[in-house]
């Protein structure tokens, strides 16, 4: 056995290539690596280290490569080429300890400290586009509705005047017509009057519409944009939307009307919202009703939003005239008002909305504004 | 309409409850009242607010009646008799009296039976015009309205009271008798506004021999008008036919109330008691009555209202339609008999020869006494009934107003509040799930929802609609500006944009979903659309730009299924830059257009900034199904990464550059974009842009070789070739 002449800085050369004698080596410098990782606390002493031992040039792991695994013999090679691994992993064990342990313990509070960043300062948001006030109430009605087995339905904005008025029981000339100031289509004169088109002034169309389509049963909700006619002001644009219900089936009775619209409404409002019906006129409904649901902003005990009188107006409804239901019997015979009965409702889907969000000009709504749409994002 | 709750109680004494308590028990039963203002000793005013198919009470009498039906009380009956006679044989005396034209002392000659069901004249000598003064006075200072003199505000303090109207003319300017005829064509009268109106054919008009006095329960002729010079009167209180007075006051836009009484349908019986209302009062100043009361009455149009058939009504409908109530005994035959019989409807059992009399005391105005006759039910229900209506509810006409009426009287809140079985399936509309997705995606992106209005001026239909002369004029519009139906969102979007940069908010992005319109008078097609409109930095630090647009369509139209989808530049709308507009195509059909708003369209909408804009036809892209997630097997070897540095010539557009990418055919080639883009910089030289080349090689099964990798790079560099762009050095 010979000895390596070529010692390489402080290595000491290997006394032999037998395996106890490999081990002792490792062992001596296994030692050493233990000793000077003893004092690891700051990351200037663990760069210190990891130089020390695995610098790609000064490294004394590059020393003890160069030492002892170069010269050695082919048939000890492999024995100290395991050994020279295993040291390797023991530093670098030791390292992502020291690493590791010193970022846990918090060790140099001084050095994170340094990295203080201001909290308080705004989030990088990445904006979502704000829902439009109405779609969201619409979307939020339908919902509910869609519990209680209401399908959508939807029809034109622009109608004839016999879906608009003369099948929802408006005759020609009937003084219910003045109620609803129309939007009319240039060139009708010359029309028969159920003919001629009109901007629709309520949802309630779909309601002839479906039924001319579907026996009954049935249980649908009408979304839409109406017109009228009407002078502009806080409250009233001569644009809005409506939601419409209709439910048609054998022994429908006022008092599932009731009973529907005060579910709905609790649903919308909370269930400690109350409901009154009052009679009204719709030339479509008899039975017809105005619903009123306590004021859930003030609970029923007067606020600014209720007009102090704890009751707010909120729809329009009543039970299917039969002369509607025989409009609907000319397409769909099983529309016979003796044996089947139905309620309808409507409501402002922009009112709903503007109440539920303390909206106080309905124009707003409609400008493209983004200092106001931009609140609903 | 104003009531005074003092006057109201003359007619119904004996009610204990307040006011306020009042107020909420009519509101319960729909006469609505709106406001009550304490007028102190004198009592309250009622603010009402009266639904249009209940003209009856729309007067103090009227509510009356209903307060007394709330409280099961009297009302006070009214005197037909100017003489104090007693008004039931007065009634009773003018009904028997006269059975087609009348023979009296006043000629009254109605031409038009069909129009003029009844025409009373009273002749009053001798009176005396001033103003008026005592209980007349009185009321009209509560309610602020104007007194104009005696024999006027008799009229008006009749309408008030029991809501007929009635007219009174000076006697001596009237030549010759009453006529009720059609007005002649061209002929014209000066109407009591001061307005001379050319009369209708269509017009119906109460006239003397020789010329018209007064558009028939509209308004009064100016010539004939009580003037403080006149001593003597004609007072008139007539039943017109509604859909005739209605027609007059639309076509002379005269809305007045005796128009607003008479075309809902006034009481037939009410003409006598009005005429002898309005003479008591306007002889307390002097005068007398010459002659008795002319009367006409047209048989036909008293057998339409006041001598109505009888209506079936039975207790088995009211269950049907109506439903439980809280108290579980429900609505009893002695209930619904009490509210009919209140209401002044009489009613029959069915089978019964005799009418039944009503559970309770009927509160009935003796003065409209109503026809009481004996029937044969043809149904054989027992609890059925035959039921003889009011003269003056003519809105009553089927079984099921008077279930209505039952259920009003009786109280809506007092039906329980159930829900209905349903057994059937909630079905989503067609295009719900797409609409949802588009509009879900648009709001990820960062734009935010805008509604504007359904019309625009005549200007931008044309400007934006996709076909010429498809736009939709309105009849009647809004406003100018409202002249036609919207061909396209994309005018509303713009003003959106204008108000947005005109209150400096500089950075927007909206969109909107809507209708838009097309077709002609006689068809007008719906469409759904989408616009989107953006101006400044609404999504980062960096201005908007076309690529915002075009990435944003991309994330949208890629939520479709389509076998490609692709971008140009050709057919491009006019209202956009010619340069930066692209028009997208999903296989091959165009669905949207956008880019820059034509620099000429800024300027003309005085647009401070540089806005883009696009439409997008939703009707086409729904037409493709939402794209279904596939997935592709995630590869476990390594991809490789190659960067290419190439100088184009300017004209080279990306669009060739991929698509010569994509005719190589390299399977492993699993991506490619343009990393960047300088158009400018040392080492460019002029004409060219530089552009740096991203591609990613990957297998599914096995790493990539050295040699295969070098291949297919020299393919690319090759390709470039072809197309004129040079791998820089």
């Amino acid at each position: 056995m010979h000895v390596s002449e070529i010692a390489s800085g402080d290595i000491p050369p290997l006394s032999g290539y037998s395996e106890d004698q490999l081990d002792k080596a490792f062992a001596a410098i296994s030692g050493e690596v233990e000793a000077s990782s003893a004092a690891l606390s700051t990351p200037e002493a663990i760069e210190a280290f990891r130089l020390q031992w695995l610098g790609r040039k000064q490294g004394r792991l590059k020393a003890i490569s160069d030492a002892w695994l170069k010269s050695a013999p082919a048939e000890a090679r492999k024995l100290i080429g395991q050994r020279f691994n295993t040291l390797k992993a023991e530093i670098e064990q030791r390292l992502e300890h020291a690493s590791s342990s010193h970022g846990a313990a918090g060790l140099d509070a001084e050095a994170l400290a340094s990295k203080r960043i201001d909290v308080t300062l705004p989030g990088a948001r990445r904006q979502l586009g704000a829902e439009h006030p109405v779609i969201r109430t619409q979307n939020e009605l339908l919902a509910i509705f869609a519990r209680m087995g209401y399908s959508v339905s939807i029809g034109p904005e622009v109608e004839t005047d016999y879906y608009n008025f003369e099948s929802l029981n408006f005759p020609p000339g009937h003084p219910a017509r003045d109620t609803q100031d129309t939007l009319v289509i240039a060139g009708q004169d010359r029309k028969p009057l159920r003919d001629r088109l009109l901007m629709r002034t309520h949802t309630s169309p779909v309601q002839m519409r479906t039924m001319e389509q579907h026996p009954p049963p049935l249980r649908i909700v009408i979304p839409g944009k109406v017109h009228r006619n009407d002078a502009a002001d806080a409250t009233h644009s001569p644009m809005f939307h409506q939601l419409e219900g209709l439910c048609v089936d054998t022994n429908i009775t006022f008092a599932d009307l009731k009973g529907t619209l005060d579910h709905a409404m609790k649903e919308l409002y909370g269930s400690s919202v109350r409901t009154r019906f009052f009679p009204s006129f719709f030339p479509f409904t008899e039975p017809s009703a105005d619903v009123q649901i306590s004021c859930p902003f003030c609970g029923g005990s007067g606020c600014r939003k209720c007009k102090h009188s704890g009751w707010i107006e909120l729809l329009g409804c009543g039970m299917v005239d039969p002369s509607v239901f025989e409009f609907a019997r000319l397409k769909q015979p099983a529309y016979d008002p003796k044996k089947i009965s139905g309620f309808a409702f409507g409501m402002g889907i922009d009112r709903i909305a503007m109440m539920k969000y303390g909206i106080t000009d309905i124009s707003l709504m409609f400008s493209g504004d983004l200092r106001f749409l931009e609140q609903f994002a | 309409m104003k009531i005074l709750t003092s006057w109201l109680r003359e007619y119904v004494p004996g009610i204990q409850a307040s006011d306020r308590e009042l107020a909420d028990n009519l509101t319960l039963r729909g006469i609505a009242v709106e406001g009550v203002f304490d007028l102190g000793p004198d009592g309250s005013l009622f603010e009402m607010d009266i639904t249009t198919n209940r003209v009856d009470a729309m007067n103090h009498y009227g509510i009356a009646r209903e307060a007394a039906i709330v409280y099961n009380l009297e009302l006070v009956p009214l005197s037909a008799s100017c003489n104090e006679l007693s008004s039931r044989a007065e009634a009773e005396r003018s009904e028997a009296a006269v059975e087609g034209p009348a023979v009296s002392a006043f000629p009254v000659s109605i031409e038009e039976p069909t129009l003029c069901g009844r025409f009373t004249a009273r002749v009053l000598r001798d009176v005396k015009i001033q103003p008026s003064t005592g209980i007349v006075a009185e009321r009209f200072g509560l309610l602020e309205q104007k007194l104009i003199s005696n024999a006027v505000d008799a009229t008006n303090y009749c309408t008030l009271a029991i809501g007929q109207p009635t007219h009174v003319f000076d006697l001596d300017k009237l030549e010759g008798g009453i006529i009720v005829r059609r007005a002649r064509r061209g002929e014209k009268l000066r109407t009591l506004d001061g307005i001379e109106r050319t009369l209708d054919p269509e017009d119906l008009v109460v006239a003397d021999e020789k010329k018209p006095l007064g558009i028939a329960g509209v308004m009064g002729g100016w010539d004939s008008m009580i003037t403080a010079d006149t001593r003597n009167v004609l007072v008139e209180a007539a039943w017109f036919d509604p859909t005739t007075v209605r027609r007059s006051s639309k076509r002379h836009l005269l809305h007045t109330d005796a128009s607003h009484r008479f075309e809902r349908g006034a009481d037939f019986n009410a003409p006598p008691v009005a005429s002898a209302l309005v003479s008591r009062i306007l002889l307390e100043a002097g005068g007398h009555q010459i002659g008795a009361l002319t009367d006409v009455i047209i048989p036909e149009v008293q057998a339409r209202t006041v001598k109505r058939s009888p209506i079936i009504f039975s207790l088995g409908e009211v269950r049907r339609i109506l439903g439980p109530t809280e108290d579980p005994e429900g609505i009893t035959a002695s209930t619904a008999e009490t509210i009919l019989s209140g209401l002044g409807c009489t009613l029959a059992k069915n089978g019964h020869t005799s009418p039944h009399p009503a559970g309770s005391a009927p509160s009935l105005d003796p003065s409209r006494a109503v026809i009481i006759e004996s029937v044969h039910s043809p149904t054989s229900d027992p609890q059925s009934y035959n039921v003889t209506l009011p003269s003056w509810r003519l809105d009553l006409e089927r079984e099921i107003d008077l279930v209505e009426e039952i259920a009003r009287v009786y109280g809506y809140n007092r039906f329980r509040n159930t829900l209905p079985a349903f057994a059937g399936s909630v079905v989503e509309l067609p295009h719900a799930e797409k609409e949802a997705t588009v509009r879900r995606t648009l709001l990820a992106l960062g734009w935010t929802e805008a509604i504007s209005s359904t019309f625009c001026a005549a200007a931008d239909a044309a400007l934006f609609s996709s076909q010429p002369n498809s736009a939709v004029p309105m009849g009647n519009p809004l406003s100018e500006e409202a002249g036609m139906l919207r061909p396209s969102l994309l005018p509303g979007m713009l003003s959106m944009l204008l108000l947005n940069l005109n209150r400096d908010v500089e950075n927007a992005a909206l969109f909107e979903m809507g209708t838009v319109f097309s077709g002609s008078p006689e068809r007008v097609d719906e469409k759904p659309a989408l616009a989107i409109g953006a101006t400044g930095n609404p999504f980062t630090e960096a201005e908007v730009t076309f690529y915002d647009l075009k990435g944003t369509l991309e994330e949208l139209l890629g939520k479709f299924s389509s076998r490609s989808l692709y971008f140009d530049n050709l057919q491009l709308p006019s209202w956009l830059h010619p340069a930066r507009s692209a028009r997208a195509a999903l296989d091959g059909a165009s669905v949207a257009w956008f880019g820059q708003l034509h620099p000429a369209e800024a300027e003309r909408r005085k647009l401070k900034q540089t806005v883009w804009i696009g439409e997008a036809y939703l009707d086409r892209l729904y037409k493709h199904k939402l794209r279904q997630p596939v997935i592709c097997e995630l590869s476990r070897f390594q991809p490789v990464q190659r960067d290419f540095s190439l100088l184009f010539p300017n004209w080279t557009s990306w669009g060739s550059i991929e698509e010569r990418l994509r005719s190589l055919e390299l399977a492993e080639l699993r991506s490619f974009k343009p990393q960047e883009i300088l158009r400018e910089g040392k080492a460019i030289p002029a004409g060219h842009f530089s552009l740096l080349l991203r591609v990613v090689f990957q297998l599914q099964d096995r790493t990539l070789r050295d040699d295969e990798l070098q291949q297919f790079s020299q393919a690319i560099v090759a390709a470039m070739e072809s197309i004129g762009g040079k791998l820089r050095t």
